[in-house]
């Protein structure tokens, strides 16, 4: 009885049991099936957009480099830590690594997310050498995530500095040619789609949705080998005249292109932690000053380019000075009568005021704004000066003779090299550059050609025997230059503190660098254009003209002197 | 008398009729079952490789505990049924006691008490564990000793037997468990022949006891329901299981991402994705497939214990083996469905794949006492 009872049980408990089992399976089945195939695109889409994302590559900017393909300027690929401090989240033992990486004290890591509970963005450490940043993304913490960038790296330091310039953190140009020609370097940032975890950490590159363009190389018309020794020997002069600051320009005479432009005091682009803003000034486009003597040959060159004298003109200086109303221009001394060469070999105040004197009253002016005095360059550096150089007007006696001896208008030392280059260059103006291939004005004939080779010769005789630029002579060459000994202008009028200055010209018999040369307050005794900037002319000059390959002009002086 | 008697009491008739076994059958080891584990086992260390993030390190812990709990089902099924139902009661109380000791100074974390140490070796254990296959045995020692169907006063002394340690179980608090006990303990009165009116009254009584249910339950279980009925209320906590889960698996599509290529879970978006959640991670990297193929995996075990539960030779057996195999389904089809959002969010693993011990080796146990039961069969019925 209870056997049969039994089997009956057997009979329909199970199958019952099994089609509630099959509905079960059908069930997850079907729930399966719904999630898979109805939900599945809404789902699909929601995976994605919890994973994937679009994330800019950074654009590479392009290098500065100098004549000669010389970097000096490049991107090298940095990383940056940054944090959500929202999402942040680190074990004791993440905190601890992670302050170490970024060589911080653990508590100062603390604070630094406790000062930035609630925002979404901090930056833990910019910059960093990828190896390193690296270090700290391994330690996976959510929360804390690496950006690839660039960082610039200047391979001249303080040497160009004033010229490169330099970019500020997020890669954009502050100073120099870093910001004159950001737009030109800098890169387009490209866009890549990555897969990233749930902690925000880039998982996979998917696929590159845009390339980065690299930005434009631009290459400079300087020449790094002779910016370095222009460097060197200005620095060592400065620091041994205890100067406030110096500054030197070298020109290829024949083309206008800016070979070297160096200055004192400078800075180190790569770590500007403690920068001096005086340091920050590229002196030799923007600090403005009254030239001086270096003015009288382009005033002598101007009085026979207009046909009112003749080179071998004799001007009476007696008797040593000139009144004019209540001011008197005077020389060292009584030269008596003189010819236009020594005029500029004893450099006479007396002699070339009274040249200007003698011609209409805008002859002068005219001649030295040609050349490029008191003029913009064109050369398209931010911050350039203009400076000032005012028409004399009728019954101003003072300002005429005054501008032919270099007072009462303001230049920079490239609007001098560029009024010396149209000398040296045969009187054609090539305008200055300062980019290789960039676009310049036309060039224009300001002096006869005769006239600009006369007046080189003429200059010649300040660093011969008897002139007052001796120590500018180089051996085996033929120099042409002028000395200035500038009252600086303060506040209160001319104070006794001075611009030693040197322009030059070399060689005579072709010339083909063009050099100017100022210190600013030399300290010591010296302080003569003379005496201080003549010797660094020299160097420098010397030293470009033999690594230019310029045959010497002067062999047989040479040979003699040296028996 | 009937042939069958007259045959069986011929002299060395045990030996003439019985079934000629293979070698596996004479170890007490099931073929076919044996078979399904290994491929399931197999499949299971193949996407908890891919769950836990590639770690080689993982499968080799989840392999050796298979390696041990596969001895213990092999040991198990030497034992003969008969001694399995005389130990029943011992089992039962043994595990009652424990139970009490883990109320009295169990230890654990998050507020339950679920574990006991074992004094002076790193071991502890879970008593409720042992009590999944106490349970139905104890039932089944109960009721297969009575006549059948079951009086009204056997189902009293039955509901006693079953609810004194599910209400340990629900007082530690693990109400998960409690309910996955009281379940077994329910499949063999079920299968004892409880009257269908009866059936339907206690169904009845269940839904009606829903509402009440929620004022006994702590607030960490509302929550779960709560999100259950609504996910999207709480997307970025409570809500964020299931959305991920859902997510994983419906991005899988019809064939899947394939091996380790799962965003969802390969990014650490999906939670606990090598233990409650693997299936997500499965669906998602093998898409609905993967899915099917697991899940006829799973029936095909059910089928098989089923098997064993109809041709068990005594009502004990019968009832322990059907029991043993619609609770192993039960876990099954909780995880699947808290997976795939139709059921609430409970701490079942998906048995035998997700990575974890315990569940491992009471599992294995349970299909070591469904091959005890079928191999130790004579083709005669005593």
């Amino acid at each position: 009885m209870d056997r049969r009872k039994e089997s009956a049980l057997i009979g329909y408990r199970y199958p019952i049991a099994l089609i509630v089992l099959l509905a079960a399976a059908l069930l997850l089945a079907g729930r399966m099936v719904h999630l898979h195939i109805a939900d599945r695109e809404f789902l699909q889409e929601q995976g994605d957009a919890r994973s994937v994302r679009n994330e800019p590559i950074p654009g590479y900017r392009g290098m500065i480099q100098d004549r000669n393909g010389e970097p000096l300027a490049v991107s090298t690929p940095v990383t940056t830590l940054w944090a959500n401090p929202k999402h942040f989240e680190a074990s004791e033992e993440q905190r601890t690594a992670l302050a170490k990486v970024l060589e911080m004290p653990v508590s100062a890591l603390n604070k630094k997310m406790r000062d930035a509970e609630g925002k979404g963005f901090i930056y833990l450490r910019r910059h960093m050498i990828p190896d390193q940043a690296n270090l700290a993304l391994d330690l996976k913490i959510t929360g804390v995530y690496g950006q690839p960038e660039y960082k610039r790296y200047y391979p001249a330091h303080e040497m160009a500095a004033h010229l490169v310039g330099f970019t500020n953190i997020d890669d954009k140009g502050q100073e120099g040619l870093e910001l004159a020609f950001n737009d030109a370097l800098k890169g387009v940032p490209g866009e890549k789609r990555v897969l990233k975890d749930r902690r925000g950490h880039v998982f996979r590159d998917l696929q590159i949705l845009r390339q980065p363009e690299p930005g434009q190389n631009i290459q400079l018309t300087i020449d790094l080998k002779l910016q370095f020794m222009a460097y060197r020997e200005l620095k060592a002069a400065v620091d041994q005249h205890g100067a406030k600051s110096g500054s030197v320009v070298l020109l290829d005479a024949e083309t206008g292109e800016v070979l070297a432009m160096v200055n004192q005091p400078s800075y180190n682009p790569n770590d500007r932690s403690s920068l001096d803003l005086r340091a920050l000034r590229n002196r030799a486009l923007i600090d403005l000053f009254e030239p001086g003597s270096p003015i009288k040959p382009l005033t002598v060159a101007s009085a026979i380019a207009s046909g009112h004298y003749k080179a071998d003109d004799v001007v009476n200086t007696n008797p040593g000075y000139l009144r004019l109303g209540n001011q008197s221009i005077r020389d060292f001394r009584n030269y008596g009568e003189m010819d236009l060469t020594t005029i500029i070999t004893k450099s006479s105040n007396v002699g070339v005021a009274k040249m200007a004197l003698s011609m209409p009253i805008d002859t002068v002016w005219s001649y030295l704004q040609q050349m490029g005095l008191g003029q913009g360059t064109g050369i398209g550096f931010p911050g350039e000066a203009v400076g000032s150089l005012t028409a004399p007007r009728e019954g101003q006696k003072a300002k005429i003779a005054t501008m032919a001896y270099g007072y009462g208008l303001a230049v920079t030392s490239l609007q001098l090299a560029q009024a010396y280059q149209v000398l040296a260059n045969h009187g054609l103006k090539k305008y200055v550059s300062l980019i290789k291939g960039g676009d310049t004005l036309p060039d224009e004939q300001i002096l006869p050609e005769s006239v600009a080779n006369r007046v080189v010769e003429m200059m010649e005789t300040v660093t011969l025997q008897g002139g007052t630029g001796t120590r500018a002579a180089i051996p085996g060459y033929r120099v042409a230059g002028k000395t200035g000994t500038v009252h600086k202008v303060g506040a209160t009028g001319y104070e006794y503190e001075y611009m030693a200055v040197f322009a030059g010209i070399a060689p005579v018999s072709d010339p083909k660098v063009v050099a100017i040369v100022w210190v600013d307050s030399p300290s010591g005794r010296e302080y003569h254009g003379g005496e201080v900037a003549a010797p660094i002319f020299s160097r420098i000059m010397g030293n470009a003209l033999r690594y230019l390959n310029v045959p010497p002009d002067n062999i047989a002086k040479e040979v003699a002197s040296g028996q | 008398m009937s042939t069958r008697d007259f045959l069986h009491r011929l002299p060395g008739a045990t030996h003439a009729f019985q079934r000629p076994a293979g070698w596996l059958e004479r170890v007490h080891i099931d073929f076919w079952l044996l078979m399904i584990l290994f491929v399931l086992i197999g499949s299971g260390l193949f996407v908890l490789y891919s769950a836990s993030g590639e770690s080689a390190h993982d499968v080799q812990r989840q392999g050796m505990r298979f390696l041990v709990a596969l001895v213990g089902m092999c040991v198990i099924a030497q034992i003969e049924p008969r001694h399995l139902q005389r130990w029943s009661p011992v089992f039962y109380f043994g595990g009652a006691v424990l139970l009490l000791c883990v109320l009295l100074f169990g230890v654990g974390a998050k507020g339950a008490q679920r574990w006991i140490q074992v004094p002076g070796v790193g071991f502890r254990f879970q008593p409720s564990e042992i009590m999944k296959l106490a349970m139905p045995m104890m039932v089944a020692w109960f009721l297969a000793n009575r006549p059948l169907p079951p009086s009204w006063k056997h189902l009293f002394i039955s509901a006693v037997i079953i609810g004194v340690p599910v209400l340990m179980i629900a007082r530690q608090p693990d109400l998960g468990t409690s309910l996955l006990v009281a379940a077994a303990a329910l499949f063999v009165v079920l299968l004892a022949g409880l009257s269908w009116r009866l059936i339907g009254g206690f169904i009845a009584l269940g839904i009606s006891a829903l509402p009440a249910l929620w004022y006994v339950m702590h607030d960490y279980q509302r929550q779960r329901v709560l999100t259950f009925l609504n996910p999207e209320s709480d997307p970025l906590g409570s809500g964020w299981n299931i959305i991920q889960s859902k997510t994983a698996i419906g991005s899988g599509g019809l064939d899947g991402k394939g091996w380790l290529e799962g965003t969802q879970s390969q990014l650490e978006f999906l939670p606990e994705r090598h233990t409650d959640f693997i299936i997500a991670v499965l669906a998602e990297e093998f898409g609905l497939i993967g899915v099917c193929l697991i899940l006829m995996v799973y029936l095909a075990i059910i089928g098989r214990g089923l098997f064993v539960a109809l041709n068990a030779q005594d009502t004990y057996g019968r009832l322990v083996a059907g029991s043993i195999t619609l609770t192993f389904f039960v876990y099954v089809f909780v995880n699947i469905g808290m997976v795939s959002g139709l059921l609430p969010v409970v701490g079942v693993p998906l048995p035998l794949v997700s990575f974890g011990g315990t569940s491992i080796v009471t599992l294995m146990a349970g299909f070591g006492i469904l091959m005890s039961i079928h191999t130790h069969r004579s083709l005669v019925r005593k």
